[in-house]
């Protein structure tokens, strides 16, 4: 997915001259050729997220479109201020564009990991969220909203599913349509939810768009309001958004996702996928509670 | 400057002198009927400001987004009484719209609101975001090869935030000598965290600087007159905070404070 986002960006900066790329110093080498190319419009801002974000918005300001690279907890959590005042209440537009999201860096223990990076997000107003889990759906998603005039949060992952999907920005798609519970599911855990659910009576909704919330499309397909969030972030991310768009409904609702807890290990995100109960086993489990509800 | 389409400003001093003391008059009104406000810090800027508005930055206040105006950031937002004076003295709102200050339906915040006020270029208020945006500001500027410049103040407590450090770093490094960043230096600070010698420390970032007494109209304008080359520039401006209103001048207790009715009177009678 890091090889598409260079590819797709380097083709954003050739066909429109606003796009502005701002690298926290990751990505430098992916990057070559875009820095001999464009040599003014793409540079290694360096390791300052706070005042990166802020020099986006001023470029912002100026007509640019600025995207911002680097690890979540750096591009989210410690410039969340600046996100926060800079773009959002200032309605601007720019792109954030992350990687190591939840455990995937994680060997690099708890400063490298970041659960909470889509929960921020969502706490701010007007901000669109997109976690893709393909290459390709990441291709069609930041050419449909790297313009879109607002900030906008791409959460790279570094696993993807076998196939991508038709993806379009603010629409959820319907994997499976069945007459049992509901599992709503976001980017790259698609794939792990298909294979959990193999043989049940399901329907399976397939978000990578966080926010905007497609609410019609689950408002469509909740059936009997027996939900399962399958979340690749802090368990129950998505809980408000699903309760808003079912109120006024009776509902069962269950969420999974990375426990609000300091993952203290290290290894790899397998060995994290297993040690908080998200593989499909586990999700088989929790998705067969929800059958005697 | 005197650019086709902008308007510059040449009057004698005490004309100069009258003119600023009527904005002090309308920035305490503002307050009082407010019931809130940061006039001192106002103060302490009002002199750069105004300097700013007279002769150096191109500006239109009929066409407030002209692309070939230069930007001025105030990155210390609650000295927004300052800047919002300034403005509606050039004419980029009435004068009367002063009194509508931080009410419910009026557009004038305690911090400014770049969405809401015309001549704002940055929402701001909190510390250390202004400076760094500016930078953004004159980075996009040189991108484009406008002569379009970028002047921000920031204060000397915000010269805490590291954020500022990073935009000092930035603004070296990409070589923007478009772009001029004022310390209001009045040492309110000083209380919390001292920062010393300013000027050395932005010249270790890479920055040309310069002192002056930051109420003399004849300093200021030479330090912020259009310097060329490819530093930014900064100026430590040394400042008395609530300048030009005697009970006010080095007085914490003015810092974030309205005049009540009776106070009101007698604050006006000592504006210098």
């Amino acid at each position: 997915m890091r090889k598409q986002f260079v590819t797709t960006t380097e083709r954003l900066l050739d066909e429109d001259e606003r796009v502005v790329v701002l690298l926290g110093d990751i990505g430098v080498f992916a990057f070559r050729n875009a820095f001999k190319k464009h040599p003014q419009r793409v540079l290694n801002i360096g390791i300052l997220e706070q005042a990166t974000v802020s020099v986006a918005a001023g470029l912002a300001k100026e007509g640019f479109i600025p995207l911002f690279h680097s690890i979540a907890p750096f591009v989210v959590e410690r410039a969340f201020e600046q996100i926060k005042v800079d773009f959002g209440y200032q309605s601007l537009g720019g792109n954030f564009v992350s990687v190591g999201g939840s455990y995937d860096y994680a060997a690099l223990g708890c400063s490298h990991h970041c659960p909470g990076d889509v929960s921020l997000m969502q706490a701010i107003p007007g901000v669109e969220i997109i976690v893709p889990g393909h290459p390709a759906e990441l291709d069609a998603l930041m050419s449909q909203t790297y313009a879109s005039g607002h900030p906008t949060y791409y959460r790279l992952s570094e696993r993807s599913n076998r196939t991508a999907h038709p993806v379009t920005f603010g629409k959820a798609e319907v994997i499976r349509s069945g007459n049992g519970p509901t599992v709503v599911t976001v980017g790259p855990f698609l794939d792990r939810v298909i294979e959990a659910l193999e043989g049940a009576d399901a329907t399976i909704l397939y978000y990578t768009t966080i926010s905007p919330f497609d609410a019609a499309t689950l408002q469509q397909h909740a059936g009997d309001g027996r939900i399962l969030c399958v979340e690749p972030f802090y368990e129950g991310t998505l809980a408000a958004s699903v309760t808003q768009a079912l109120r006024g409904k009776r509902i069962a609702l269950s969420s999974m996702g990375v426990p609000r807890q300091f993952l203290t290990s290290y290894g790899h995100a397998d060995y994290h996928d297993r040690a908080c109960g998200l593989l499909p086993a586990d999700i088989r489990a929790r998705f067969d509670e929800l059958l005697h509800v | 400057m005197s650019d086709a389409g902008f308007v510059s400003a040449t009057v004698n001093q005490p004309a100069i002198e009258a003119q600023i003391r009527g904005i002090r008059t309308n920035i305490i009104r503002a307050a009082s009927v407010a019931g809130e406000g940061h006039i001192a810090s106002a103060f302490s800027i009002l002199d750069i400001l105004y300097v700013l508005y007279h002769g150096i930055l191109r500006h239109d206040p009929q066409q407030p987004q002209d692309p070939q105006r230069d930007r001025f950031v105030l990155s210390k937002g609650h000295a927004s009484l300052g800047i919002y004076g300034i403005l509606a003295e050039r004419g980029f709102f009435p004068k009367e719209e002063l009194n509508t200050f931080a009410s419910s339906s009026g557009r004038l915040g305690g911090h400014p609101d770049s969405r809401k006020v015309p001549g704002v270029e940055a929402s701001t208020g909190s510390l250390g975001h202004g400076m760094p945006m500016a930078a953004g500001m004159a980075l996009g500027l040189k991108i484009r090869a406008s002569d379009s410049r970028v002047v921000c103040i920031v204060g000397d407590g915000e010269c805490n935030e590291g954020a500022v450090w990073e935009g000092a770093l930035l603004a070296a490094h990409h070589q923007l000598g478009n772009f001029t960043c004022v310390v209001d230096y009045n040492h309110s600070g000083d209380r919390a965290l001292m920062l010393g010698d300013i000027s050395a420390k932005f010249r270790s970032f890479g920055w040309e600087t310069t002192e002056i007494d930051g109420h003399d109209h004849e300093q200021i304008r030479a330090a912020l007159e259009p310097h060329g080359g490819s530093v930014p520039r900064a100026i430590i401006a040394n400042t008395i905070k609530g300048h030009g209103c005697k009970d006010m001048e080095n007085n914490p207790a003015w810092h974030h404070k309205a005049p009540k009715a009776d106070e009101l009177e007698a604050l006006l009678a000592q504006l210098t």
